[in-house]
């Protein structure tokens, strides 16, 4: 009988207590919370350090994308680059799960922490390659798929990514 | 059948089949490279080690190489021992040395063997710090993509190309890890079979170039059964869709037909799907000559009022499918219906049925054809008319090679040996065409006549055989005679081939009499007749020997019979000279036409209906064996597009048909065809109706992971519609269903867990290379060796005349081109750029006659062309050989004989390559035969038209 009366009081205590805490809640959107770098909000498509498209339509996204909200379809630009035709996000359906990042070869695509994207028409969620493409390089400063990949593109010879040897001259005979 | 140990477990196994195909059949999954199941073992690639244990006591084994041993009794074996397992990954990763970090942009990916063989073996991480080798990449033409650095030096490229294919200009050029798989100098590759180089390769080194610049991964593809529509032989095909386009077209494995491997012309040759010139809305011509769009409902009741008005002609389509055909048949009856062929090559066909009808002999299917041991070719140039089939008679060639080995007790898998062994012996194979054939190069015997000589030829040899002597009195071809006479009787199973191609019935006439007489002689003979076109036979089973053909409708609407015409899917313009089908429509005062692209002929319609092609439709096609086949639409047609039975259908029952009061689906119409049509009573069987459901379910077109179901339409509207539902076949247009052992007429695309490249397949067939677990797709309606009572041994018709052409004129012979002469496939990007234009072949003494030179032109008849000139000096004297089906020969007929005279005001085109720049592996097997003491008469064969005297 003490003990549980003890408990009622010990309950008490504990809630008035709250009465003097800083409060969690913030007074959004008045003030914004913060929110880390690698939050999974609005996803973006990012461009390499050179200023090319990183997206090469690889299409892994897409097939990572638990509600197969992402759409896309290849094309190659004139420099043998490959690149997405058009690039879909129909964020109304989109659970930011950052599968889709996870996924990307060359970290076109990331997830940003930027959440505020209510609509008050669905059509309006969404987004296309225009509406995704950021000028940076996101997340990932450095890394640009060609210089590692073996496709030739302008600029990039063959022999002349990471780690590779000059082609090799089938004609030698030499051993 | 043998018991083997796999890591502690006994299973049963074929004794003798190698241990690699053992595995795959028990459904073990052991990695492999260099093997193909089409063309065995050269244990190149070391991929396939397991440990063999001398017996039970032996705790220590050795390692082989699954492809390279046989089975036998007893054996032990470990796949997943630590040594052999270590051993692959070391393989693996000793291939990979080199590759390139190139996966997210590479065709291959997401199908790519080595992906998954990778996977298998649980390689991850590269230990090698070196450099990677780089090579450079050669152009090969529109057609195929070529990115070497890819190579992991299987060496199944070059024995597809070389050792089956038999081209010449792909080879492994260098040495160790410089190795290069290419051509000697960049060209379009040569082989019409290139195409299989996509599948063949393990990686991504041969890509399909169309596919690459506008890629859809596999498992976004959406896939349907279907089959080639490029040729007669009806190769079974299974196309990609993705966003409304066509995307490619995979070979669909049936062991009888087309088994691995497809020709270019089925593989690059369906881009027409995606035409800018595809017709989506009806179209009512003005009186000014415009066309005023309907939808569907107006175009429907326009088309029951010219229906209704006057009495109505119908022309059908050997390229369209038998229900649509017969549903057209059965608008403007039996009497009225032109099956669609040209008039010269209607007989033709029709008579092609009737041979095949009344023979004794076997008609064989592909797989038959491979079995030959001595072939017989009258007159057609396969590889142009029909392809797949010019492949089969590669192997067939190769029948020798396999009896030298079973001789010596070598397994039929032993692809290098087996080649070691026999060398350059080969099956006795005897071309006599018009001119060279790509065939030429395994012949023992090459020879160019004239159409109607081959005839005599033909005719000659079956006389010899049936009454033992050769009363062909002239030399040159006398000893010919005695030669194939030989040949024929001194094999088992000989084949004889023929066709319409060189447009003249004697030749299948006289190809069908030697195979009867052979047969009279206890051969196993077999008789394959090409014909023209996808629907060809079927088209001439659908109709009577006196259907009416176009020149027979013209009489008769120009007599007044008819108002109205409709035209089914039918360019009529290559049916015939322009002044002819001008007339021929201008006879009618309606046309209708339906078809699914604008051509000259749908240009002139009063009301031009928008007809789905074979991706968007269903149907039943026969082919040149007599196969009834199903495709099935591959995805939904967009905007008014209907297929042709949808019309007429509709049409049929605005008019209150009494015919089509039951018939509601599409396999209501196929079953009243059925019941109509003796001939083709059996094509009901040729797949399931819509009624079937693969353990309950219906079969999805699309694989379990295809993305972006929920973006792909969202920029029309967020609101997902309902998925379509099909219901005209057991086909799902979703990812919902049971892809698992379906029957092989509906088998949409192969995959299965580990395994996501085309590889796939032996999960599908019963054991590895051999029928689908779902049976063989199609059914063979023409029932062969069944001879009326009435045939005769050899013939009664007047003997075909040696060719006399008087000073000046030609004999024009057809010349078929693989890319050009077949309408639609000419139209596909890619492909089209293959497409010459017109061209006429003479021999270098009429060149010297006319005072032209390659490259000049030369005027043919009194203009009805004027078109560039080839020298060749295997086109026979007096003939002038001319490009089928190419722009420019449009007003050329075959077997007309013309003059030739040179065109002064001709413009040379580019000037062709010099010799110098073609080097020996380049050059065709001219030379090569003569030193292989093969007797190659291409030139010979002018002084077989000399004797001008005791013929006639």
């Amino acid at each position: 009988m003490l003990k549980a009366l003890a408990s009622q009081f010990r309950t008490l205590w504990t809630i008035l207590q709250h009465s003097f805490t800083k409060a969690e809640t913030v007074q959004y959107p008045e003030r914004q919370p913060y929110l880390a770098p690698r939050y999974r909000g609005r996803i973006v498509l990012t461009k390499d350090p050179d200023g090319e498209e990183r997206c090469v339509a690889c299409n892994l996204c897409a097939v990572a994308c638990p509600v197969d909200c992402i759409a896309l379809q290849q094309g190659v630009k004139e420099d043998g680059r490959w690149y997405p035709e058009f690039f879909r996000i129909n964020f109304s359906r989109c659970i930011l799960c950052g599968m889709c990042e996870e996924a990307c070869p060359t970290y076109a695509i990331q997830l940003t922490p930027d959440f505020e994207m209510c609509e008050y028409d669905r059509k309006n969620m969404v987004y296309e390659k225009e509406h995704l493409q950021i000028e940076g390089t996101g997340k990932y400063h450095d890394y640009n798929f060609y210089r590692v990949s073996g496709l030739a593109i302008t600029g990039k010879d063959k022999g002349q990514a990471q780690s590779e040897a000059e082609p090799v001259d089938v004609k030698g005979l030499l051993p | 059948m043998a018991t083997i140990y796999i890591d502690g477990r006994a299973y049963e196994a074929e004794a003798g089949e190698n241990l690699l195909q053992a595995c795959l059949n028990l459904g073990l999954d052991l990695p492999y490279f260099c093997w193909h199941p089409a063309m065995g073992s050269i244990g190149a690639c070391r991929q396939c080690a397991v440990v063999q244990f001398k017996n039970a006591e032996d705790q220590r084994g050795r390692i082989v190489m699954g492809c390279m041993t046989p089975v036998t009794e007893g054996a032990i074996f470990s796949l997943a021992g630590d040594k052999a397992q270590q051993f692959r990954q070391n393989i693996v990763e000793s291939l990979m040395l080199n590759h390139p970090h190139d996966c997210p942009v590479c065709a291959e990916g997401g199908e790519c063997h080595l992906q998954d063989m990778t996977v298998m073996v649980g390689h991850r991480d590269r230990h090698y710090r070196g450099r990677k080798n780089t090579h450079r990449n050669q152009y090969l033409g529109p057609l195929i993509n070529h990115e070497m650095n890819r190579c992991i030096t299987c060496y199944r490229c070059t024995r597809y190309y070389n050792d089956y294919a038999g081209g010449t200009d792909l080879a492994a050029l260098a040495s160790r890890d410089h190795v290069y798989f290419g051509r000697h100098q960049e060209g379009v590759l040569q082989s019409q079979f290139a195409g299989n180089l996509v599948e063949v390769c393990p990686t991504g080194v041969f890509t399909d170039k169309v596919l690459v610049h506008d890629y859809t991964r596999k498992w976004d593809l959406q896939s349907a059964p279907s089959v080639c529509v490029g040729c007669a032989v009806g190769c079974n095909t299974m196309p990609g869709e993705r966003y409304g386009k066509l995307k490619r077209v995979h070979n669909r494995f049936n062991a009888e037909v087309n088994g691995y491997f497809l020709c270019d012309r089925g593989r690059f040759g369906a881009g027409f799907v995606n035409s800018k010139q595809n017709l989506f809305l009806p179209g009512l011509r003005q009186p000014e000559g415009t066309y005023d769009t309907l939808d569907h409902h107006q175009a429907l009741h326009h088309m029951q009022q010219a229906c209704t008005t006057g009495k109505v002609a119908g022309i059908g389509s050997p390229r369209a499918s038998v229900e649509a055909n017969f549903l057209l048949r059965s608008l403007v009856g039996a009497e009225n219906f032109s099956p669609g062929f040209s008039a010269h090559e209607q007989p033709l066909v029709m008579e092609v049925l009737q041979l095949q009808q009344h023979t004794a002999a076997v008609i064989p299917d592909i797989a038959t054809i491979e079995s030959a041991d001595a072939v017989l070719i009258l007159g057609e140039d396969v590889t142009n008319t029909a392809p797949r089939i010019a492949l089969a008679l590669r192997q067939s060639v190769r029948n020798k090679a396999l009896a030298m080995a079973a001789e010596l007790g070598l397994q039929p898998w032993q692809d290098a040996a087996i080649r070691n062994l026999a060398q350059d012996q080969r099956n006795p194979l005897y071309i006599t065409s018009v001119a060279d054939t790509p065939l030429d190069d395994v012949a023992e015997v090459a020879i160019s006549l004239a159409p109607n000589e081959i005839a005599r030829l033909g005719n000659a040899v079956a006389r010899n055989i049936a009454d033992e002597v050769n009363q062909l009195p002239d030399e040159p071809l006398r000893s010919q005679v005695d030669a194939i006479v030989t040949m024929l009787m001194s094999a088992q199973r000989p084949l004889i081939i023929s066709g319409t191609g060189c447009g003249t019935s004697t030749i299948t006439t006289a190809a069908a009499q030697l195979a009867n007489v052979l047969c009279a002689k206890g051969k196993r003979a077999m008789l394959c007749l090409v014909v023209p076109e996808a629907n060809s036979l079927g088209q001439a089973m659908l109709c009577d020997a006196d259907a009416p053909d176009l020149d027979q409708l013209q009489h008769r609407a120009t007599s007044g019979e008819f108002d109205t015409l409709v035209v089914l899917e039918n360019d009529l313009y290559r049916r015939g000279t322009n002044v002819q089908i001008d007339a021929l429509l201008a006879a009618f005062n309606q046309i209708l036409v339906l078809d699914g692209m604008d051509n000259p002929t749908t240009s002139l319609a009063t009301l031009a209906l928008p007809a789905a092609n074979f991706a968007e439709s269903e149907g039943t096609i026969v082919s040149l064996e007599g196969r009834a086949q199903r495709y099935y639409p591959l995805f939904q047609p967009t905007a008014e597009r209907r297929p042709s039975w949808v019309w007429l259908l509709a049409c049929l029952k605005e008019l209150t048909h009494k015919d089509v009061e039951a018939l509601h689906h599409f396999d209501d119409i196929t079953r009243a065809c059925a019941n109509a049509i003796p001939a083709l009573s059996g094509i009901t069987a040729a797949a399931p109706d819509h009624h079937f459901r693969n353990l309950g379910q219906k079969i999805p077109r699309q694989t379990h992971r295809n993305s972006g179901r929920t973006a792909i339409r969202a920029n029309i509207s967020v609101h997902e519609p309902k998925q379509a539902v099909d219901e005209e076949s057991p086909l799902a247009y979703s990812m919902e269903g049971l892809n698992r052992a379906p029957p092989g007429a509906l088998l949409p695309f192969v995959w299965a867990p580990g395994w996501n490249s085309n590889q796939s397949l032996h999960r599908f067939q019963g054991e590895v290379g051999g029928p689908l677990k779902g049976g063989t797709a199609g059914v063979r309606i023409l029932l062969s060796g069944n001879p009326s009572p009435g045939v005769s041994n050899y013939p009664e018709k007047e003997e075909p005349a040696f060719l006399d052409m008087p000073q000046g004129l030609w004999l024009l012979v057809p010349r078929q081109q693989i890319f050009g002469s077949e309408e639609l496939s000419a139209l596909s990007p890619g492909l089209c750029e293959l497409v010459e234009d017109a061209y006429i072949e003479i021999c270098p003494a009429d060149a010297k006659s006319l005072g032209v030179s390659t490259g000049d032109g030369i005027m043919v008849g009194n203009s009805l062309a004027t078109l560039e000139v080839r020298i060749n000096d295997a086109v026979a004297q007096s003939c002038a050989g001319f490009s089928v089906g190419l722009r420019g020969a449009e007003n050329l007929e075959a077997l007309h004989s013309v003059s030739l005279q040179r065109a002064d005001n001709w413009r040379r085109r580019t000037p062709k390559p010099s010799s110098e720049e073609v080097i020996g592996s380049d050059r065709t097997l001219n030379s090569e035969a003569l030193t292989r003491g093969t007797f190659r008469q291409r030139s010979a064969r002018k002084q077989s038209t000399l004797p001008e005297g005791p013929h006639v």
